[in-house]
C-alpha cells in the first residue's frame, strides 16, 4: 500500500469541503429539534434545494441568485411540513417521511433537463495573507464563502440558543409546550420560525452539494446525507459545537473511504460507510448510561403534537 | 378601599360547558381575596380570563379604574398581574433562573438577575439556587420558582393558585408573611385554596364559586370552615367518624430499610424501621424532598431493597419488584398522577388494566379479558364516584381530583393488604378529598393497614391513627396521632434534628 499518496494538507481540505453540507443541515435540524418538531424531511430538503440552486444558477448564470432560489426552496417545502404538523396536527414522523419523498421527486422532476449541464463556477474566497500560510492556509482560509458562512451559522446559533432572550425562548418551547403557552408564548409560532430555519439551512446544504462539491446534477445526489444531518444531531446531543465534531467525523469517513478505495485499500468499503453509525450509535449507548442526564439532553417536547386546549 | 381589579359580567361557554355565568367581584388595593370553589367550579377559567390566557365571551373587566382585557399573559405582565401557577408551568432542562427569565417581560442581564433571585429568594425565606437545573428540584422547591419569579416583577395583583399545598407550617407562615407585607405595600392578592383554615387565617374577602356563578360571598375571618365548605359543595360535608383504634396483628415488618438515592439531588433513606397492623392508618408527615419519593420507591418495589428489610405477613418481599408484590397485596398510589400513576393518554379502561391485571385476573393466557377490565374500570367510577364522560376517555381528560379519586379506588378495589399512598389529596377539592379520605379509613376498618404519606397536616390528623416524621431520610418511631399539635410537628418536621419522640 502506498499512503505516500494521501496528502493530509489536501485530505483536510477536502474534509472541510465534505462536511459543509451536513453541517449546514445538521444544525437547521438541530434548531428544529430544540424547538420540539422532528423533521425527519431533511434529505427531502436538501435535494429540493440542490436542485433549485442548480436550476436558478444555470439559468440566471448567478450562483448567487442560485444559492439564494435553494435557501428558499427548501424553506418553501419545509413550510409544508410546518402546516401539515402545527396546524393540522399530523404525525410529525410520517410528515417527515413523506417530506423526504416528496422531495426526492419534485427534484427528480424538475432537475429533468438539466442531467449533464455544468453550472457556473462557484468564486473560491481566499482569506488575504492568512490563506498563504503553510498547512492552516489551506486547510482553513482557502474556501468558498458558504465554508466560512457555514461557521459563521453554527457561532450564530450556538450564541442564539445560549445567550438570547429568543434562544431560551425556543429551548423552552421545545421542553414545554404547555408551559410556553401557559407563559403566553406563540408556540406554533416560534415552531414555525425554527422550521423555516431548517428548511433554509438544508436548502443550502444541498445547493452546496450541487454547485459546488460535486457540481453538476444527477438525481438522488445527495444521497443519504440528510439522513446523516439527522444522525449528527443525535450524535451531538442536540449541542450546537458538538455538529462540528460529527460533520467532521462523518465527513471525514467519507472522504477517507474514497481515497482508500483509490488507492485499492483491501478493506471492504461497507465497514467505513458504517463506521460513522456504529459511533453514533455507541455515543448514544454512553450517553444514556446517565439516564438522568440524558433525558435532560433531548428537548421533552420533541416530536409531540402541541394544541392550546385551554 | 377603592377596587383594584372589578369584574363585570364575565361569562365563558365552551362547549357543553358554561364554564363561567356572569361573575362579578370587586378585589381592592391591598386586599387578599380568596376565591373559593370546587375542582370544575370554574376558578380556573376565570383566572384565565384575568391573566389573559383566555378571552371573555360576554363581561368586562377594569384594573385600576382602566379598562382591562388582556389578549395575552405579557399584556397581563405588563399591566402588573402576575400568577403562581397550580400545574407549574416550569421547564424542567432549563435552570431556575432561565425559567425565572421566561416569565418576566424584561428580564435583566444574566448576572444582575442571579442576584435579584438570591435577594428576593433571601427575604421571604424562599431558598433557591438560581443556577440549579429545576428537574433537579422537588416539588416544594419547584413551587419556590414559582412565587419568587412573580415577587421579581413587583405586581400590582398577584394570583396564587393552591400556593402552599407543599410547605410546611412553618413555610407557610413564612409565606403568610410574605403576603402581608406584600399587602401592605399595596399588592391586592388573589387567592385560590382549598384550605379553608389558611382562607381564615389570611384573606379579607372570599368569593365562592358553584358551576360557574358567584354564590356567596363573605369575610372569612367571621365563617367557620365548616360553614365555607357548605357554600362551596353545596351539601354538607361528612365529619370524619371518630374511630376507635384497635390494631391487630403485625401486617407489614420493615426493619432497618435503608435506600441510597439514585438522584444526585435525592435524599437516602436511612435505616427505617416501622411496623403497620391490621386496621392501622399510619401517616407519615415531613417536608417534600426528605425521602418521601424514595420511600415511596422502595415500598412499592420500584426499588429493589435488602430482601428481609420489608416483611409482609412473614414474606419477605424487599427483593422483588411491584408487580410481585402486588401479588401478595402491597399495593401503592404514587404521587405523581399523570405519568406515574395513570398513563394519561391511555384510557381509564386502559390504567385499570395496568395495575389491576394480576389481582383482578384481567388476562388469560397473555389475552387481555377487555370485558372484564371495562366492568372493573366501570366498578371503580361507580364506588368512588368519578366524574367522566366514560372509561374509554383518556386519563388526561379527567380533573385532577377525579383522577386522584380513580388512582386510589383502583388499588382499594383489589382488596390490598397493605396500601400505601403519596399525596392522596395533593391538588384535590374538598368534597373529593373527604370522600378519598373516608376510603382510606374504610380500609382501616376493614382490618387492612394503609400508609399514607402527606405534607398537609389536616388530612394526617385526620385519617392517621399512628403519626411519624420523615427528615432528610430518617424516620421517626411511630407514636399516637392523639394529642399531638401541630407546633410540635412543625418543628420536628422543620428542625435537623428529630428527637426520638417515643410520647
Amino acid at each position: 500500500m502506498d499512503f505516500s499518496a494521501l496528502n493530509p494538507v489536501a485530505l483536510m481540505v477536502t474534509l472541510m469541503v465534505a462536511a459543509t453540507p451536513i453541517m449546514l443541515a445538521a444544525l437547521g435540524e438541530l434548531v428544529v429539534e430544540k424547538s420540539g418538531v422532528l423533521n425527519l424531511g431533511v434529505e427531502g430538503m436538501m435535494i429540493f434545494g440542490a436542485i433549485c440552486g442548480f436550476a436558478v444558477s444555470v439559468d440566471t448564470g448567478s450562483v448567487w441568485l442560485g444559492i439564494i432560489a435553494a435557501m428558499i426552496g427548501g424553506t418553501l417545502l419545509s413550510l409544508t411540513f410546518g402546516f401539515l404538523t402545527q396546524y393540522l396536527l399530523s404525525n410529525q414522523v410520517a410528515s417527515g417521511l413523506a417530506l423526504t419523498l416528496f422531495g426526492l421527486g419534485l427534484a427528480a422532476l424538475v432537475g429533468q433537463s438539466y442531467t449533464g449541464i455544468k453550472p457556473p463556477s462557484f468564486p473560491k474566497l481566499d482569506i488575504p495573507f492568512i490563506s498563504d500560510l503553510p498547512v492552516i492556509g489551506p486547510i482553513l482560509f482557502s474556501h468558498d464563502f458558504i465554508v466560512y458562512f457555514s461557521f459563521i451559522i453554527l457561532g450564530g446559533v450556538w450564541y442564539f440558543l445560549n445567550y438570547t432572550r429568543g434562544g431560551l425562548i425556543l429551548r423552552a418551547v421545545g421542553e414545554s409546550h404547555d408551559a410556553a403557552h401557559a407563559l403566553g408564548y406563540k408556540v406554533v409560532r416560534v415552531r414555525l420560525m425554527a422550521i423555516a430555519f431548517g428548511g433554509a439551512c438544508a436548502g443550502l446544504g444541498g445547493a452546496y452539494v450541487s454547485l459546488i462539491r460535486v457540481p453538476q446534477w444527477t438525481e438522488g445526489m445527495t444521497a443519504g446525507a440528510g439522513w446523516i444531518a439527522l444522525a449528527i444531531v443525535v450524535f451531538a446531543s442536540w449541542k450546537p459545537l458538538r455538529v462540528l465534531l460529527g460533520a467532521w467525523l462523518f465527513g471525514g469517513i467519507t472522504i477517507l473511504q474514497l481515497n482508500l478505495q483509490a488507492l485499492g485499500v483491501e478493506i471492504d468499503v461497507a465497514y467505513l460507510s458504517m463506521a460513522p453509525y456504529l459511533v453514533t450509535i455507541i455515543v448514544l449507548v454512553i450517553m444514556s448510561a446517565d439516564s438522568k442526564r440524558a433525558s435532560l439532553n433531548a428537548p421533552a417536547s420533541l416530536g409531540k403534537a402541541f394544541h392550546a386546549s385551554s | 378601599m377603592t377596587a383594584l381589579l372589578s369584574l363585570s359580567g364575565l361569562t365563558k361557554q365552551y362547549p357543553g360547558v358554561l364554564a363561567n355565568d356572569h361573575v362579578s367581584f370587586e378585589i381592592g388595593k391591598g386586599e387578599v381575596h380568596a376565591l373559593l370553589g370546587e375542582n370544575g367550579a370554574g376558578k380556573s377559567t376565570l383566572v384565565k380570563m384575568i391573566y389573559g390566557l383566555v378571552r371573555p365571551d360576554e363581561g368586562e373587566m377594569k384594573l385600576g379604574g382602566e379598562d382591562y382585557a388582556p389578549t395575552e399573559p405579557r399584556l397581563a405582565r405588563r399591566s402588573g398581574v402576575a400568577m403562581v401557577f397550580q400545574h407549574f408551568s416550569l421547564f424542567e432542562a432549563l435552570t431556575v433562573a432561565e425559567n425565572i427569565a421566561l416569565g418576566m417581560e424584561n428580564p435583566p442581564e444574566k448576572k444582575e438577575l442571579s442576584e435579584r433571585i438570591s435577594t428576593v429568594s433571601a427575604n421571604y425565606g424562599l431558598t433557591l439556587d438560581p443556577d440549579r437545573l429545576i428537574g433537579d428540584l422537588s416539588v416544594g422547591e419547584r413551587q419556590r420558582v414559582e412565587i419568587v419569579r412573580c415577587l421579581l416583577q413587583d405586581p400590582r395583583l398577584l394570583i396564587m393558585d393552591e400556593p402552599t399545598s407543599v410547605l410546611t407550617p412553618q413555610e407557610v407562615e413564612v409565606l403568610f408573611e410574605t403576603l402581608n407585607k406584600l399587602k401592605s405595600e399595596g399588592t391586592s392578592i388573589l387567592y385560590i385554596s382549598h384550605k379553608l383554615e389558611e382562607i381564615k387565617t389570611l384573606c379579607d374577602h372570599a368569593t365562592i364559586l358553584r358551576h360557574g356563578k358567584v354564590v356567596g360571598t363573605c369575610t372569612p375571618a367571621e365563617e367557620s370552615a365548616k360553614s365555607m365548605a357548605e357554600m362551596m359543595v353545596g351539601s354538607e360535608l361528612k365529619e370524619p367518624k371518630a374511630r376507635d383504634f384497635q390494631p391487630g396483628a403485625v401486617l407489614l415488618d420493615v426493619q432497618g430499610l435503608s435506600l441510597p438515592s439514585k438522584d444526585p439531588f435525592g435524599t437516602s433513606l436511612r435505616n427505617i424501621s416501622f411496623t403497620l397492623r391490621e386496621g392501622e392508618v399510619l401517616g407519615i408527615a415531613g417536608v417534600a424532598g426528605n425521602g418521601q419519593d424514595e420511600l415511596m420507591l422502595a415500598l412499592s418495589g420500584e426499588e429493589r431493597v435488602q430482601r428481609e428489610a420489608i416483611v409482609l405477613k412473614g414474606n419477605p418481599i424487599g427483593h422483588v419488584g411491584p408487580s410481585a408484590r402486588r401479588k401478595v397485596g402491597l399495593l401503592a398510589a404514587p404521587e405523581e398522577r399523570l405519568g406515574h400513576a395513570a398513563a394519561p393518554d391511555m384510557s381509564l379502561t386502559e390504567n385499570a388494566l395496568l395495575t389491576g391485571l394480576l389481582r383482578q385476573q384481567l388476562a388469560n393466557k397473555g389475552f387481555i379479558k377487555w370485558k372484564e377490565t371495562e366492568d372493573f374500570a366501570k366498578a371503580i367510577v361507580e364506588a368512588f364516584d368519578v366524574r367522566t364522560a366514560g372509561v374509554d376517555h383518556a386519563a388526561k381528560s379527567l380533573s385532577g381530583g377525579n383522577l386522584q379519586k380513580f388512582v386510589v379506588g383502583r388499588e382499594i378495589l383489589q382488596r390490598p393488604l397493605v396500601l400505601v399512598i403519596n399525596q392522596p389529596t395533593w391538588g384535590v377539592d374538598a368534597a373529593a378529598a373527604a370522600s378519598i379520605r373516608e376510603a382510606i379509613t374504610d380500609l382501616a376498618a376493614k382490618g387492612k393497614a394503609v400508609l399514607v404519606i402527606s405534607q398537609d397536616l389536616d388530612e394526617l390528623m385526620e385519617v392517621s391513627d399512628t403519626f411519624a416524621v420523615l427528615a432528610e431520610g430518617r424516620m421517626s418511631k411511630p407514636r399516637s396521632a392523639k394529642g399531638i399539635t401541630i407546633e410540635q410537628i412543625g418543628l420536628m418536621m422543620g428542625g435537623t434534628e428529630v428527637p426520638d419522640a417515643a410520647a
